[in-house]
């Protein structure tokens, strides 16, 4: 049973993560979640101020089922999947947050420091949180993809442009993570 | 119903990527740390699946589930639009620990915190849309 309440094994997840593209590819669809923000900027009227968001949306509604899809394997895999054993880092990983004042993982799958209801209402929570979904969106629609579309499926294809754009992927989540993250939480 | 297969293949996406934990913000600074094979593990895994799968397609010429010949779109040549976008968004999924999926799929799972993530990337792929011909691409 523990192998599906607990943490699938890396070599699992990843096979079934290339399936679903393969799924998709069969479906003669691309595999790509960030095009989803597009979209729904799209059906809010955003093709009034830019001809980028002037695009038929309900062409893309399979994408948007997909999303929904997602969310609720979320719900299902979080309420019905699992024992409250994950996620289990690197103990160093979990020193090296302390010195940054974030909790331990302890069954949670994000961390209270980043994504609590009272660590929302802070200004500098909110901030946070809403900056860096600004660069998720910019910076996905400006490298016309993400982990799904450039490292998962433009990488499958064997596509120069993804490989670049993963090399970007760990430019700035490297610079974040060695050197922002620690200015950011130790003045907490 | 014709949107019913993509929902189902989104459920099986959506409890895939959290019973691997690819959707833990720990898990992603634990990958950018080194500290971890789990991250590598997966998408590499992930890779390797997908290039045999696709050579397949593309070596017996598999037609898709409506019969049509399968066409798989290549990427724009570029360099300045990845390696810059790219950067953007490694800046973002180091901060908040999330990539566009797992946006969605933490919103399932009850982190509602996400919703402000949610709410930022949707502006932020508003702006490039309003930047979009200022910049290099």
């Amino acid at each position: 049973m523990e192998l599906i309440f607990g943490t699938w094994h890396w070599a699992i997840s990843g096979f079934l993560i290339g399936v679903t593209m393969l799924i998709l590819t069969y479906f003669g669809k691309s595999f790509g979640m960030s095009s989803n923000l597009r979209t729904m900027c799209s059906m809010a009227g955003a093709g009034k101020f830019s001809d980028f968001f002037k695009l038929d949306w309900r062409e893309q509604k399979w994408s948007l089922a997909l999303v929904l899809g997602a969310f609720v394997g979320g719900f299902i895999a979080f309420y019905f999947l699992s024992d409250g054993s994950g996620v289990n880092v690197n103990p160093e990983t979990i020193t090296q947050l302390q010195t940054l004042g974030i909790d331990a993982p302890n069954g949670k799958l994000v961390p209270d420091a980043i994504f609590s209801f009272e660590t929302l209402q802070s200004p500098k929570g909110f901030a946070i949180l809403l900056i860096g979904g600004l660069l998720i969106g910019f910076g996905t629609r400006y490298a016309g993809g993400c982990t799904s579309g450039h490292a998962i499926s433009g990488l499958s294809n064997l596509q120069l442009p993804s490989l670049v754009a993963v090399i970007g992927f760990f430019i700035g989540g490297l610079a974040m993570a060695h050197y922002i993250l620690p200015l950011i939480f130790k003045t907490a | 119903m014709k949107l019913a297969r993509f929902f189902l293949t989104g459920i099986f996406f959506g409890i895939v990527l959290t019973k691997a934990e690819a959707v833990s913000w720990y898990r992603i600074y634990e990958m950018f740390h080194f500290q971890s094979f789990h991250m590598y593990g997966i998408i590499g895994t992930a890779l390797f699946t997908g290039i045999v799968g696709l050579q397949i397609i593309k070596k017996y010429k598999v037609k898709d589930y409506n019969g049509l010949p399968i066409n798989i779109i290549e990427k724009e040549r570029g360099f300045w639009r990845y390696i810059i976008g790219g950067s953007l968004f490694g800046l973002g999924w180091a901060l908040v620990g999330c990539c566009p999926g797992p946006i969605f799929i933490l919103l399932g799972t009850g982190t509602y915190a996400i919703a402000v993530v949610l709410i930022g990337a949707l502006l932020g792929t508003y702006i490039y849309g309003l930047l979009k011909d200022k910049l290099p691409h």
